[in-house]
């Protein structure tokens, strides 16, 4: 399935990424091209190795191809400097993170007030709690990250994603640390949260069973598409 | 502005969770130290200097032959000085039929201004201060006098017209001072009883003199009130032309202090460099976190810059505070040690604070923030992105500049800071190439250790530039806490050398020629210590290189003061031990001949005088001229006589002049000398033994202050060493937690960390120990002029203590790693 042009809000157009390895130029990913829509799910699979998280970091302008390019809400990220694309993912983007990523040193309800913050609201507590209430943990809000599960944890890494409300969602295999059941609670919120605000999410993950309640799945295998 | 909101907002979290605690602590303790080292140093500087100030018995002294305009009193006591007047001229007084000649001294309230004078009640009896001065009717006499009139306390004696009854006997004023103006035995009167004694007649030799003393900045205003006011023959003396002893020794003094508080500023900017490493470090995730979220790199940059300056300001209030306490507790504890009270210490130290904050701050703590700014956004995806590596060349010269330029504006002696900074330069490069050799050698050394060696040993290499970072850093720490306990000892031992318990106390002058023999005789019969009768003859400058004194110009008060002086001048043949040449030669049989002379160097730069130059003496109304051949360096507080200039033999030799000789005399053979005044009456007798107490008094107040300053020091090199082991304590935590998971107890745990800690330690120790001995070997004969004798304890010391220190520190530190649950470490890795 190819998005329509005029909804595309994620594209990429020959990306490729080489770094440099003890036996020369390694090519991390080779040619890939694709387009995903506003209000899209898609998850993008392989094999360790395969070049999943590198694409992750182009499509979401933490770091630059080595050749071709990525628009991200009309925004061509390849054409930007590095706080350029910063500017794009403070309006446009939300991640989470398998490893949650959440600041020690903050309460829940700190660490949501974080892009908030960064963005200058002056609102940030309010939105932050009204969002932890959303992911159900009002009661929680003062509870530094070692105090909560891992579910929690993540429940608050979703709330800190989504309190912004991003054009498109980042997901680093979000279940990755979670226990079965766990995972399968935290993705019933993420596809709620995402269907709620009509959020594109792009959802990297191993796991078959949650890659196939996306709309789309992007296979990669060896730095190249093999399925879209 | 939303930057500066959410880093306030930040560092607030950031001071709540305690993750700024190491950075702050370290700081803190930089500043606390050094403001109290700051403050307590000002205090005793400024103690030292009243009490060398001591020797005019006041800050400022105004003298002149003539009447003292009274405005000047008035004009001081204005700005809140405190004002004496006294007078003096030589006088005979008369008991019976027994007369001699005096120095009458009249007081007026208020003297001495500073120091106090001490008395006795017996001649040569045990002396006590007092507040007192004498009253209307009553006289204070020297031992000397009442020894040649023959009188007890309690006698009454005629002064002019006047009769005054002694009810004291006079044993020390501060103003008697270390030249040879005030030697006839003083009689100290009122100032009241003068106009009685109607001895003020005109062409009278009366001196006069006004005494001021108050705050530093009132008399150095009034000093430059006085200088643009002052007549022809009024003579100002400040404290720094008092006598060349008392400043020698408060110059070591000072040098002394300076060095101590060197040392905290080193140790503390490194506790501040690693705390800032390792927070830089622990921040590197919530930045990437931030940057992936849409933070610019202006943003991380501004916001961090605004969190230093907060943590400056905050810094610097608790800080100082925190000096200002330590130094008021200190002065507490030592209320009972330091004799005078100090004063209060300079406004100006508060600044050091913050200059110290900021500096250390800029210099040490912004370049690891720095990186910060470029950490790449990517890192929330791949944990080993890294921002590019810091170009530590750079920064290391960076933050070495910013701490020279703190030491200089501190000491002022760019000799002293710059000899500090190679040896701590050397050392560190030392420490470095040593600390990788040390990871090198541990390959072959892991095979023949136990597990816990073999463990820590490991560690230490696989650390690699990390173990050598700990080992430079400990190196250094130990190193600068060995130089300063080594270069304090030396100096002091040095001091009490130069001053030995038979260090000469009484000075002898006019001694006829005809009476040397004598005298040497009384000495040999009396059990007295042979001495060398050295001839002195006085005269005055005339011309240097042809050019009459009058037609010079001088740069400084005080050599126009040497020049209006009459000069006392010696002739020798050879050089005396305690001179040194630094320039030209001595003479010899061989140079020529001709009149030759060498110049005290202090006095020749005064006086801008330079080998070759010309020097034209009046010696008895006949010009003298001789060429200057050498200059010399003249210990001064061997106090031995000593003369700025010395003549080669056949110039003076027969000219009248009179014999002077300097002899320690035990306290049992003091009765010698009253024998000695009978029997040689015209002979003069100084007692240089109070001014000799004087100089150990000010020595012994410098050396406690620096070894309470040392404790600050102390604490300061403590500070490194943990922030050493706390930058290392994340890995360490998870390290242990994961050796126990595979099954090792917590003793092996221990053991391979004390071992690491030991090892590292051990090394440092070993190189400090070699560097304090090169450091203090070229501050104790470059910069101190002392003898050097390396002390092996220095060795033991540095050794053992560094592989102790450190590896109770380290075991310590990782305590909380290793009591930590393994299961809890793995699941917040």
């Amino acid at each position: 399935m190819q998005a329509n042009r005029m909804d595309t809000v994620l594209e990429a157009v020959r990306v490729g990424k080489q770094v440099s390895s003890p036996e020369g130029m390694l090519a991390i990913l080779s040619d890939v091209s694709f387009a995903i829509a506003r209000g899209e799910t898609v998850a993008v699979m392989g094999a360790s190795g395969a070049g999943k998280s590198t694409l992750l970091a182009l499509l979401a302008g933490l770091d630059e191809p080595t050749s071709g390019k990525v628009c991200l809400a009309d925004r061509e990220l390849t054409s930007l400097d590095e706080d350029g694309r910063a500017a794009v993912r403070a309006r446009h983007v939300g991640f989470v993170f398998q490893s949650f990523h959440l600041v020690p040193s903050l309460t829940a309800v700190e660490n949501v007030m974080l892009p908030l913050e960064l963005a200058g609201r002056r609102d940030a507590r309010s939105a932050a709690l009204e969002v932890l209430g959303r992911v159900g943990l009002a009661e929680r809000v003062g509870h530094y990250p070692r105090q909560l599960s891992g579910g929690e944890q993540q429940r608050v890494a979703i709330a800190r994603a989504f309190v912004t409300r991003p054009d498109v969602l980042f997901a680093d295999e979000p279940t990755g640390n979670l226990d079965a059941a766990t995972g399968e609670r935290i993705m019933e919120l993420l596809f709620g949260l995402n269907a709620e605000t009509g959020a594109t999410l792009v959802l990297v993950t191993h796991d078959q069973a949650l890659a196939a309640r996306c709309g789309r799945i992007i296979r990669l295998d060896a730095g190249r598409i093999v399925e879209t | 502005m939303a930057a500066t909101r959410f880093a306030l907002r930040n560092l607030r979290r950031d001071l709540k969770s305690g993750e700024l605690a190491v950075l702050l602590l370290a700081l803190l303790v930089a500043v606390g130290s050094l403001t109290a080292v700051g403050f307590f140093t000002d205090r005793i500087g400024r103690a030292v200097n009243q009490q060398a100030g001591e020797v005019l018995a006041a800050d400022l002294r105004l003298e002149s032959a003539r009447d003292i305009d009274a405005g000047y009193d008035t004009e001081a006591r204005r700005l809140g000085l405190r004002v004496a007047r006294i007078l003096s001229m030589p006088s005979v007084v008369f008991h019976d039929e027994a007369s001699s000649l005096v120095a009458l001294r009249a007081v007026g309230e208020g003297y001495p201004l500073r120091g106090r004078l001490k008395i006795a009640d017996v001649p040569f009896g045990p002396a006590r201060p007092t507040e007192a001065i004498p009253g209307p009717g009553e006289a204070w006499a020297d031992s000397r006098l009442l020894a040649r009139l023959g009188v007890p306390v309690g006698a009454r004696l005629a002064v002019g017209a006047h009769e005054v009854k002694v009810t004291q006997v006079l044993d020390y004023r501060p103003d008697q001072g270390a030249g040879f103006a005030d030697l006839s035995a003083t009689l100290m009167i009122n100032v009241a009883d003068v106009p009685a004694t109607e001895l003020i007649q005109p062409g009278s030799r009366v001196s006069r003199a006004v005494l001021f003393a108050g705050d530093p900045a009132d008399i150095a205003q009034f000093r430059e009130y006085l200088r643009t006011r002052k007549q022809p023959g009024e003579r100002l003396q400040a404290i720094e032309d008092a006598s060349p002893q008392i400043r020698a020794s408060s110059d070591r003094a000072g040098r002394f202090l300076s060095l101590a508080s060197l040392v905290s500023v080193l140790l503390s900017a490194v506790a501040v460099a690693m705390a800032a490493r390792r927070y830089a470090t622990r921040h590197l995730d919530s930045v990437a976190l931030m940057k992936c979220m849409g933070a610019s790199q202006g943003f991380v940059l501004r916001q961090t810059l605004v969190q230093l300056v907060c943590i400056a300001v905050i810094v610097t209030l608790l800080g100082t505070a925190l000096g200002y306490l330590a130094q008021a507790g200190l002065a507490w504890l030592l209320r009972d040690l330091i004799r005078s009270d100090l004063p209060p210490p300079g406004v100006s130290t508060a600044w050091l604070g913050l200059v110290t904050a900021v500096t250390i701050l800029i210099g040490f703590a912004l370049p690891p923030l720095l990186q910060l700014k470029r950490v790449p956004p990517a890192r929330v995806l791949r944990r080993n992105l890294e921002p590019p590596p810091l170009r530590y060349a750079a920064v290391y010269l960076f933050a070495i500049g910013s701490v020279l330029a703190l030491l200089y504006w501190m000491v002022r002696d760019g000799q002293l800071v710059s000899v500090v900074a190679a040896g701590v330069g050397g050392t560190f490069l030392a420490l470095a190439i040593a600390g990788w050799l040390l990871v090198k050698a541990l390959t072959p050394l892991r095979r023949g250790v136990g597990v816990a060696w073999r463990y820590g040993l490991a560690n230490i290499a696989r650390r690699g530039r990390d173990s050598v970072v700990q080992i430079v850093a400990f190196g250094l720490g130990l190193m600068v806490l060995l130089l300063l306990a080594l270069v304090r000892d030396d100096l002091l031992r040095d001091w009490r050398a130069s001053l030995p318990a038979d260090a000469p106390n009484y000075f002898m002058i006019n001694i006829r020629p005809d009476e040397g023999e004598a005298i040497r005789a009384f000495f040999h019969e009396r059990g007295l210590p042979p001495t060398a009768l050295v001839p002195l003859v006085r005269a005055r400058l005339t011309a240097v290189n042809d050019v009459s004194v009058d037609q010079l110009r001088f740069e400084s008060e005080r050599a126009r003061n040497f020049v209006e002086r009459e000069a006392n001048l010696t002739w020798a043949q050879a050089l005396r031990d305690d001179n040194r040449l630094v320039s030209g030669a001595w003479w010899s049989e061989a140079d020529g001949g001709g009149a030759r002379i060498s110049v005290e160097q202090e006095y020749a730069q005064r006086l801008g005088l330079k080998l070759g130059d010309t020097v034209t003496y009046d010696v008895a109304g006949e010009p003298v001229t001789a060429r200057i051949t050498s200059l010399r360096e003249v210990r001064w507080d061997s106090f031995q006589p000593n003369f700025f200039m010395v003549f080669s033999p056949g110039v003076l030799d027969d000219v009248t002049g009179t014999l002077i000789t300097s002899v320690h005399v035990r306290p049992e053979q003091r009765p010698a000398l009253v024998d000695l005044v009978r029997q040689f009456p015209e002979v003069t007798i100084i007692d240089i033994a109070a001014l000799l107490s004087q100089v150990r008094d000010v020595m012994d107040k410098a050396a406690l202050a620096v070894q309470y300053v040392f404790l600050f020091t102390l604490a300061a090199g403590l500070m490194v060493l943990l922030a050493a082991v706390q930058a290392t304590r994340d890995e360490r935590r998870y390290e242990s937690a994961m050796l126990r998971t595979l099954g090792a107890s917590r003793r092996v745990v221990f053991q391979g960390v004390a071992a690491e800690f030991t090892a590292l330690g051990l090394l440092s120790g070993l190189l400090a120990a070699c560097g304090a001995t090169v450091v203090g070997y070229y501050l104790a004969r470059e910069v101190f002029n002392l003898r050097y004798a390396p002390d092996p304890w220095v060795w033991v010391v540095g050794v053992i203590g560094g592989a102790f220190l450190v590896g109770i520190a380290g075991v310590l530190a990782a305590r909380s790693a290793v009591t930590q649950p393994p299961v809890e470490t793995l699941r917040q890795a």
